[in-house]
């Protein structure tokens, strides 16, 4: 059995080739620069130099967010679309939980995040016991000070993980204090190797995912959508304008 | 044995809130054309919200292929290249498209074909009628307004282009301020024809030699109008407004077209985009052409809007002329026509 993991969703890309239970490649960087432009590039390169050709996959597994909306998409619709095209099983895995993974054993609770802005995370609540990932709370996007105080209640030590956790240090310090264990940068990044095997453990035990229904975990409502559930409706700039102009701007994340 | 192997192209087209994939054979014939339209999605939110459109893009990729091939009866096998636009449009609506393109090309080991959306809109009419070049086409819809001459296939060059508002968007706004529901080109086009051109508003045809256009002024005439009767409490008839405006609009567009063919000495004045299904616009230009003794190609209205069968003609045209790219194709929002 060989999967083809990708990740797409965050400043980081990865990609990995997993036979069986050993991984015959990844490739990783972490420089948020045009992974629309790079990812099949990577794929490509990856499965010659371990030699693997597209029909030779067995299944293709991919981080479904939450992230970068725009980086979500296109690992999503890559993954989507080669696993139609192939016609193999697709698995999709939050990318909080591959940031889990990289934590293979703690005494305590794992807490991967992603900055989500205006002092907002997206984040995880795992435990991660001799390689098993399980979730505590599910994924959520919400402010840094409620996430703190809800794991200061738990009197737990805690693990946090993520590219963007230095960032929120003082307020998990203040709110944990030698509670809390800050990851090393080099566990900060989703590793697609770790994704490739959380997929390997969904698949081996049957739960692929509907490739047509599937789609990102964005984790909250677009902010038109948002605004028009509040009542907030106005009427935006004009109808079909393309590349330019009102209809173009405001919504994205950037 | 010489049996040619028939070229059947997979385009796909996600610039803005359609989601489309079309099979053509040998760049004239539609073996399937699936568009899977968000309309009712953005009609709430009064235009095409960029965010929204993305979601629905990637949750609609892959039935829509699905569906363009079974419709086709074809299998990846009997592809021959995936053409997919790249631009101009919505970035994050083109990306999905992009990457689903790339992956296909990828997995099926097919070649890349990128293709700018109106140049997709300009060989719609290969899958009606023959083009004779020279041709000029006139490019109208929600966010185009361009005169193109083309001297012969692949070569395209922007030769009239809107200086501020495209017809389209013109049409949404004056649409917008009558009442009329979204979208309001084809509902202002059916007012139209109830009224008469009673109000005279401005035609801006520019400088006498200019193939440019303008219809901010035209806009504002209308807006100022309707607002000046509203607070005046004088009756309006909105079907004259609606009338005046689309006369006004397409006296300004035929008389630049013909402009064009002349300049060109083009053979053939070929009509594209979603404002070339307006009725008022085809008799006008029908007219016209007949008088002029110049021959006009327009595609049935399933053309002029947004799709993926052109994508696929448009594509068959550059596969032939070599004109395929590599997997790191990026979209382009603002894609330059020439650049193609
Ligand atoms: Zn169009």
């Amino acid at each position: 059995m060989v999967i083809l993991s990708l990740d797409t969703s965050s400043r980081a890309m990865s990609v990995a080739l997993l036979q069986d239970d050993r991984v015959l490649g990844e490739w990783c960087t972490n420089t948020q620069h045009h992974h629309s432009v790079r990812l099949m590039p990577a794929v490509r390169q990856l499965m010659a130099e371990v030699g693997v050709t597209p029909r030779a996959l067995s299944a293709v597994a991919v981080a479904k967010g939450p992230g970068s909306y725009t980086g979500v998409r296109i690992g999503v619709t890559t993954a989507k679309t080669m696993a139609w095209a192939l016609d193999i099983p697709l698995v999709g895995v939050s990318t909080l939980q591959v940031l889990a993974a990289n934590v293979p054993d703690f005494p305590g609770l794992v807490v991967p995040l992603f900055d989500a802005r205006r002092q907002r995370v997206y984040a995880g609540v795992y435990r991660c016991t001799r390689g098993e990932v399980t979730a505590v709370r599910p994924d959520r996007v919400l402010p840094v000070a409620d996430l703190v105080a809800e794991l200061a209640a738990t009197g737990e030590a805690v693990a946090v993980v993520g590219d963007d956790a230095a960032r929120f240090y003082d307020a998990f310090a203040v709110g944990l204090g030698e509670r809390l264990w800050l990851a090393p940068p080099e566990l900060g990044i989703p590793r697609a190797a770790c994704l490739a095997r959380l997929a390997r453990q969904r698949l081996l035990a049957g739960a692929v995912d509907a490739v047509h229904e599937f789609a990102p975990a964005y984790l909250q409502a677009s902010e038109a959508e948002r605004k028009a559930a509040a009542g907030e409706l106005r009427v935006a700039g004009s109808g079909r304008e393309r590349g330019t102009g009102a209809a173009a701007g405001g919504d994205g994340d950037g | 044995m010489t049996t040619t192997k028939p070229i059947r192209v997979l385009g796909i087209e996600t610039s803005c809130d359609e989601t489309a994939a079309a099979v053509v054979e040998n760049g004239r014939t539609v073996l399937s054309s699936v568009v899977a339209s968000q309309a009712e999605v953005h009609r709430r939110f009064g235009g095409v919200v960029p965010e929204v459109a993305s979601r629905r893009h990637v949750e609609h990729i892959t039935r829509v292929l699905e569906a363009a091939l079974e419709d086709a009866g074809v299998r990846p096998n009997d592809l021959t290249a995936i053409a997919v636009t790249h631009g101009p449009g919505l970035v994050g609506a083109l990306l999905v498209g992009v990457a689903a393109a790339k992956a296909l090309a990828f997995s099926w080991g097919l070649p890349l074909v990128p293709v700018h959306h109106i140049a997709g809109h300009i060989y719609a009419c290969r899958l009606v009628g023959e083009m004779h070049f020279p041709l000029v086409a006139l490019v109208v819809s929600g966010g185009h307004t361009e005169l193109l001459y083309l001297r012969d296939e692949g070569h395209v060059v922007v030769v009239g282009q809107t200086r501020d508002d495209a017809a389209g968007e013109a049409y949404d706004k004056v649409a917008r301020v009558l009442g009329l529901p979204y979208p309001g080109g084809p509902e202002l086009d059916r007012l139209a024809a109830e009224g008469r051109d009673v109000y005279a508003f401005p035609r801006a045809f520019l400088e006498p030699d200019s193939l440019d256009f303008s219809f901010s002024g035209l806009k504002t005439a209308v807006l100022n109008a309707v607002h000046g009767a509203r607070q005046r409490g004088e009756p309006i008839n909105l079907a004259d407004v609606a009338a005046s405006f689309q006369a006004a609009v397409v006296d300004v567009l035929v008389e630049k077209a013909f402009r064009a063919v002349k300049r060109y000495d083009a053979r053939q004045l070929v009509v594209a985009g979603g404002v070339a299904a307006n009725r008022g616009l085809r008799a006008a230009l029908a007219e016209r052409a007949a008088r002029e003794g110049v021959e006009v190609l327009i595609p049935p209205l399933s053309l002029c809007t947004d799709n993926a069968a052109m994508i696929a003609a448009a594509g068959t045209v550059l596969y032939r002329l070599g004109r395929v790219a590599d997997l790191d194709l990026n979209a382009v929002p603002d894609l330059d026509l020439t650049a193609e």
